[in-house]
């Protein structure tokens, strides 16, 4: 059973990630878009994400009940020396959400107060990512130091270092990357077409290049991470699959395929997820002195794990159709 | 500000506000099914109009509701990590089973208000009671978490050591029936009665009679039939609070003296330090018989609890009798409802009689307000009843001022835009759905 909670965890992590992401970055492409541009990206971007967007963050309250409930300590850990970017990015939740939900919903449509929405919910979807980044960067850092003696020690160099930033800002490239490549096939018009792929191939080279600063980081600040995705067959087959699929989507672009390229992204998203993910399991946080926190060490007792594994299948039991049904029901109006 | 007294007023501050969401997010769902159900029905406009206003209304409540829920399971660790640390396992199966409630309300939600014309109108209908259930069904998971708190179950406590976890039984502890029935029937009297009163308000200033006139009946006849209900099921919490955490009753009832007749005491000021009430009225032997069912047997009162573990009287006291005094004014509106519906018709358009229910707008969820301080002020100084006391949860970070009035300015923000988007829905009323 501790495998089925470990596995629902992964899942609930790497949906959040495409789902949750591609989310944020409809909002971050909407910030780098031009001022003549922006309602036309407003407009499709809400045509895609309107009806699915209450269902695409409820991954990140599944990933975390999972942790609270399995657990417990890693979550009191992270909530314990990661309170300030967790703090930041929950005022970024909060801002995005609401501002998202006001600007449809709001019964008086003037340019005065779409335009707070609007920048609210631009700004707040580029800070949201960004700081999730961090925290789940400063996880894997082994800054976090349980024997910090001052407040800047234990509860700001914890978060604040080159590898957790460049991770943040990686994450931002990514999300930016799955929503543009989300919006080529959700355009109507090939104007729009054009630009979202622009759009995608400026957040893919972003991505490369944070890629690129993450690994620099790691050597600064001391993470294995090079070690940890070439160093084994798995995580180097998947970083393999990742740039071939990147590969493969670039040439399916340029022959018009506006669909099935949404699942290469996914797929590499995922593969980069398991790369990093797989050298390192079972310990999801690594701490200063080593002292790290393993998925297999650190659970509830047995009794909590197996409910907690019954209720995560026989939910999904539940959701997975109905989600599903979700999704397809607004794509297949969407084309009719 | 110290830490400590900061982290606390960050949560009752976020779980007041959380509250308010959740409560509008359980009840307004139903609301919108009768109407939905009666457009359907009678194919009458009036009602298609009232339910997609009240769908707009509950899309801006529920994306509020949704990030402060997101923000409060964030906060149980940010705030409490070393209870979470120990009661997560235990009290964690109802947050479990509620994220995927949740999960299915937001799912059904999605369908729901971007279905209008797309979807089979049944098919649309039912997304619109899936989100009533699910949301009421989160209600009471949620809240059966709250009352393991309040009566901890499910585990053994040994040597500062949590073992032999169970689950379910923590779930299902004594005090979650009564607390998750009275919660229920809150959410509902108090919802219930500030849509009523909304659109009694709406009535008395003349515009769109028709339109407030529907809406005001669908929503007075669950606020009402509620209050009836809400008094039985207090008395019900009431003697379980009795019996369980004898401290927080005796807080409650300010009873200072255990004594046989305990008198029920109505009002008074609580004088903490020589251990009295003044100016309150006392009514011999009924607190005796509210508990045990008999006048004589003593109540256990604070005299009986150390001074350490006594919560604060005074504010326990005063939101316990602000509840109750909310309970029964609006328990005698809603008998005068059915009173008018039954005996009296031509009360039904009079002027005085909306001013009533426009009185009781807020009132409900002041009440709601005021339960909640009971419980929770109630249970203080321990955040695990007898177990756990809420000063060794807090968080070792220090600082945790600046995150209080962070979250002040950001809840205040939050209430002051909510409430500018409902005036300016209320006023496009007309234009949007006037022919
Ligand atoms: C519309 C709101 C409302 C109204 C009119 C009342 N209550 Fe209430 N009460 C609540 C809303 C509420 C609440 C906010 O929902 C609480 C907080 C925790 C809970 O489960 O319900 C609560 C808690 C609560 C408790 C504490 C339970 C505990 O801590 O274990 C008691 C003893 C009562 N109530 C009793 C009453 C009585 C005797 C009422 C008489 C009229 C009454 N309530 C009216
Ligand atoms: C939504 C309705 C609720 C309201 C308005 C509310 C109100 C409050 C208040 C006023 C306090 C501060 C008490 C004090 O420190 O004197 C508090 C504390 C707390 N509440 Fe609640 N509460 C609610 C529901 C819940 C639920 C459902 C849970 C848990 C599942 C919960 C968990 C806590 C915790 C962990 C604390 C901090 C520790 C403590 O002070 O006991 N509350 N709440
Ligand atoms: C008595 C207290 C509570 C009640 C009755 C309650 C009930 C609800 C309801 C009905 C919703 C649905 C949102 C809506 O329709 O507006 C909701 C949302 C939420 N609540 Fe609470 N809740 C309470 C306290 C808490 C606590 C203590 C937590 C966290 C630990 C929490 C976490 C959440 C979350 C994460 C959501 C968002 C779900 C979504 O995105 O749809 N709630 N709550």
């Amino acid at each position: 059973m501790l495998y089925v909670v470990i596995g629902f965890l992964f899942f609930a992590i790497v949906l959040y990630f495409l789902l949750g992401g591609a989310d944020f970055g409809a909002g971050i492409i909407e910030l780098f878009t031009s001022d003549d541009n922006k309602s036309r990206t407003r407009h499709t971007s809400y045509q895609a994400i309107g009806p699915i967007w209450e269902a695409n963050h409820m991954w990140l309250i599944i990933a975390i009940v999972i942790l609270f409930v399995g657990f417990p300590v890693i979550y009191s850990e992270i909530c314990t020396y990661l309170h300030i970017p967790l703090l930041i990015m929950l005022m970024g939740v909060t801002a995005r959400g609401t501002a998202f939900s006001f600007r449809n919903y709001d019964a008086v449509k003037d340019d005065k107060m779409q335009n707070l929405y609007n920048h609210i919910f631009v700004y707040s979807s580029f800070i949201t990512p960004l700081f999730l980044g961090i925290t789940a960067g400063s996880v894997i850092s082994r800054q976090v130091d349980p024997a910090a003696d001052s407040f800047l020690t234990a509860f700001v160099f914890s978060w604040l270092n080159w590898f957790s930033v460049a991770v943040g800002f990686f994450t931002v490239a990514l999300c930016g990357f799955l929503a543009a490549i989300y919006l080529i096939g959700e355009a109507k018009e090939q104007f729009d077409v054009k630009r979202f792929t622009k759009k995608a191939v400026i957040m893919n080279a972003a991505a490369v290049g944070f890629g690129g600063l993450v690994f620099l980081a790691a050597e600064v600040e001391n993470v294995h991470l090079a070690h940890w995705i070439f160093g084994n067959p798995v995580s180097l087959t998947a970083v393999i699959a990742a740039s071939v699929s990147l590969v493969l989507l670039w040439y399916l672009l340029s022959k018009g395929k506006t669909k099935v390229i949404r699942i290469l992204a996914g797929f590499q998203v995922t593969m980069i997820l398991v790369s990093v993910g797989y050298r390192h399991f079972p310990n999801v946080m690594m701490v200063k002195g080593g002292n790290n926190l393993s998925l297999l060490t650190n659970h509830a007792p047995a009794a909590t794990i197996n409910d907690l594994g019954w209720a995560l299948l026989v939910g999904s039991l539940f959701i997975l159709p109905a989600l599903g049904y979700l999704y397809y029901s607004f794509q297949k109006k969407k084309e009719a | 500000m110290n830490d400590f007294l900061a982290a606390r007023s960050q949560m009752a501050l976020s779980l007041g506000f959380h509250i308010i969401y959740s409560c509008i997010g359980m009840v307004m769902p139903v609301f919108m099914a009768i109407s939905h159900y009666k457009w359907i029905k009678t194919n009458d406009h009036v009602y298609k109009n009232i339910t997609q206003a009240w769908s707009k209304g509950v899309a801006i409540f529920f994306a509020t509701g949704a990030v402060s829920g997101t923000m409060l399971s964030f906060e149980l660790g940010l705030l409490w990590p070393k209870f979470m640390e120990h009661a997560g396992p235990i009290f964690g199966m109802p947050f479990s089973f509620e994220g995927v409630a949740f999960f299915i309300e937001a799912i059904a939600l999605g369908f729901f208000l971007y279905g209008w014309n797309r979807l089979n109108k049944w098919f649309h209908w039912v997304t619109g009671i899936v989100v009533g259930v699910s949301g009421v069904i989160s209600g009471i998971l949620v809240v059966s978490a709250n009352s393991w708190m309040n009566s901890p179950a499910g585990f053994d406590y040994v040597n500062g050591q949590y073992i032999n976890i169970d689950p379910l039984k923590a779930m299902f502890n004594e005090a979650w029936f009564s607390e998750a029935l009275h919660m229920t029937i809150a959410a509902f009297a108090a919802t219930g009665f500030a849509v009523a009163g909304i659109h009694a308000l709406m009535i008395l200033l003349k515009r769109n009679v028709n339109f407030h006139t529907k809406a005001f009946k669908i929503a007075i006849v669950f606020g009402a039939v509620a209050a009836i209900l809400q008094p039985l099921s207090g008395d019900i919490s009431a003697k379980g609070a009795a019996r369980r955490q004898p401290a927080k009753s005796a807080a409650m009832e300010a009873n200072y003296h255990t004594v046989p007749y305990s008198p029920l005491l109505i009002g008074g000021i609580p004088d903490t330090l020589n251990k009295k009430v003044d100016y309150g009225i006392e009514i011999p032997g009924l607190l005796s018989f509210l508990v045990y069912d008999d006048f004589k047997t003593p109540v256990t009162g604070l005299d009986k609890i150390p001074q350490q573990y006594q919560p604060n009287v005074p504010v326990t006291h005063y939101a316990f009798q602000l509840m109750v005094a909310i309970g029964m004014f609006l328990l005698l509106i809603a008998l005068i409802y059915f009173f008018a519906l039954w005996k009296k018709k031509e009360w039904l358009t009079k002027d005085w009689f909306f001013k009533l229910f426009v009185i009781a707008t807020p009132l409900g969820f002041i009440a709601v307000e005021a339960g909640w301080t009971v419980t929770e002020v109630g249970r203080q100084p321990w955040i695990i009843q007898g177990v756990m006391l809420t000063s060794q949860a807090v968080t070792p970070m220090p600082g945790i001022q600046y995150s209080f009035y962070l979250f002040t300015f950001v809840y205040f923000t939050l209430s002051v835009a909510v409430v500018f988007l409902l005036s300016r829905q209320i006023k496009m009323v007309p234009e949007l759905y006037d022919r």
